[in-house]
């Protein structure tokens, strides 16, 4: 880029941005409904269709929200890495956290599976969306 | 909190140096997270022993916390806020935030965990518990409130710190994610008012 281009780039905060952030809190949402359904049955086991569509539907959220991140040309990549990374850590702990108390109550099984999955995708949910909104304002290397 | 909003672009980016805080090095800060280890540990000690007592001083303690803590910023702190000069917000902010990101997540790790346990051991989560429903009602209200501080306030809080440590803070991108703390202002205070008729109702059964 030159120094000229530079210059004439928009302002972080008036660059056009995909809904990313939006994709990936509806996806949250949907994990955190299908986590209170487990949760609501437990220790007996649930309906695992709910939740199951739930899931599907939270992780193809996600995978939409990573999709349209990956199109955005002007993104400071560095900044997510490193914001996702830590994020990614801390919420993997407050997720471990979650499982623990499941198998700590005796879930095995296929509720124990769906419920780690949902978990899975609540740790890359949370870290995403803090990294794309921390991102979406830095400014690119040229 | 609205009058911050409303005033803050273009005086926060035009702080002269020296009426601005001085930047962290780190965004979280690094100092508190051996003593959230040590909550931490302690939680998972508490699970795994099933001590009433040790569940139930986290449940309390932390649920407390968590509520005290969100309707004092949301609705004392927050206006005070409003009214101080620029220097003062930012400067108020830029030690206050980083702060927050790292007990809030804390608090509610404390309180959900520990309460889970709780409601298991007291059998209130059984269908045949006179409990139950309310207990369903708390889990609404708790998706609610994770879904709005984890997808919207945690992100807006580490943006903003991120902002603050520029050579030259962006007022407007500032002000843009702080508006976020005041439209959930009261979706988060009224569940934590619902929070707190919920469990003094299943507390009192």
């Amino acid at each position: 880029m030159s120094a000229a281009e530079a210059t004439t780039r928009p302002a972080p905060q008036d660059r056009v941005f995909p809904p990313v952030a939006p994709c990936v809190v509806v996806s949250l949402a949907l994990v955190i409904v299908g986590g209170i359904w487990m949760a609501s049955y437990f220790p007996r086991r649930p309906p695992l269709a709910p939740p199951t569509v739930l899931w599907v539907l939270s992780a193809a959220l996600l995978v939409t929200g990573f999709v349209l991140l990956a199109r955005v040309a002007d993104f400071a990549w560095a900044v997510f890495g490193l914001v996702w990374r830590w994020a990614l850590l801390a919420y993997v702990v407050t997720a471990g956290l979650i499982e623990f108390a499941f198998v700590h109550n005796g879930a095995t099984g296929a509720p124990l599976a769906l419920v780690t999955a949902m978990l899975v995708i609540f740790a890359l949910d949370v870290a995403t969306v803090i990294a794309v909104t921390v991102a979406r304002y830095q400014t690119p290397p040229p | 909190m609205s009058d911050q909003v409303k005033d803050s672009p273009p005086q926060v980016a035009g702080l002269l140096p020296a009426e601005r805080p001085l930047p962290a090095r780190t965004i979280i800060p690094v100092r508190g997270l051996p003593i959230v280890a040590v909550v931490l540990v302690g939680l998972v000690a508490a699970i795994a022993t099933g001590s009433p007592w040790a569940l139930m001083l986290y449940h309390v303690a932390g649920g407390g916390l968590w509520t005290g803590i969100d309707l004092f910023v949301g609705f004392v702190v927050g206006p005070i806020l409003g009214r101080l000069s620029i220097p003062a917000r930012a400067e108020f902010s830029a030690r206050f935030m980083p702060l927050m990101a790292i007990i809030m997540p804390t608090l509610v790790a404390m309180t959900l965990a520990s309460g889970f346990q709780v409601a298991i051991i007291l059998g209130n989560l059984d269908p045949s518990s006179p409990n139950h429903t309310w207990l369903l009602a708390s889990f609404i209200v708790v998706g609610i409130m994770a879904t709005i501080a984890l997808g919207i306030l945690e992100p807006a809080n580490i943006a903003v710190l991120f902002e603050i440590r520029k050579p030259q803070p962006n007022g407007e991108v500032i002000a843009r994610l702080m508006r976020r703390f005041i439209y959930t202002a009261g979706i988060t205070g009224a569940m934590q008012v619902a929070t707190l008729v919920i469990m003094t109702r299943v507390g009192s059964r």
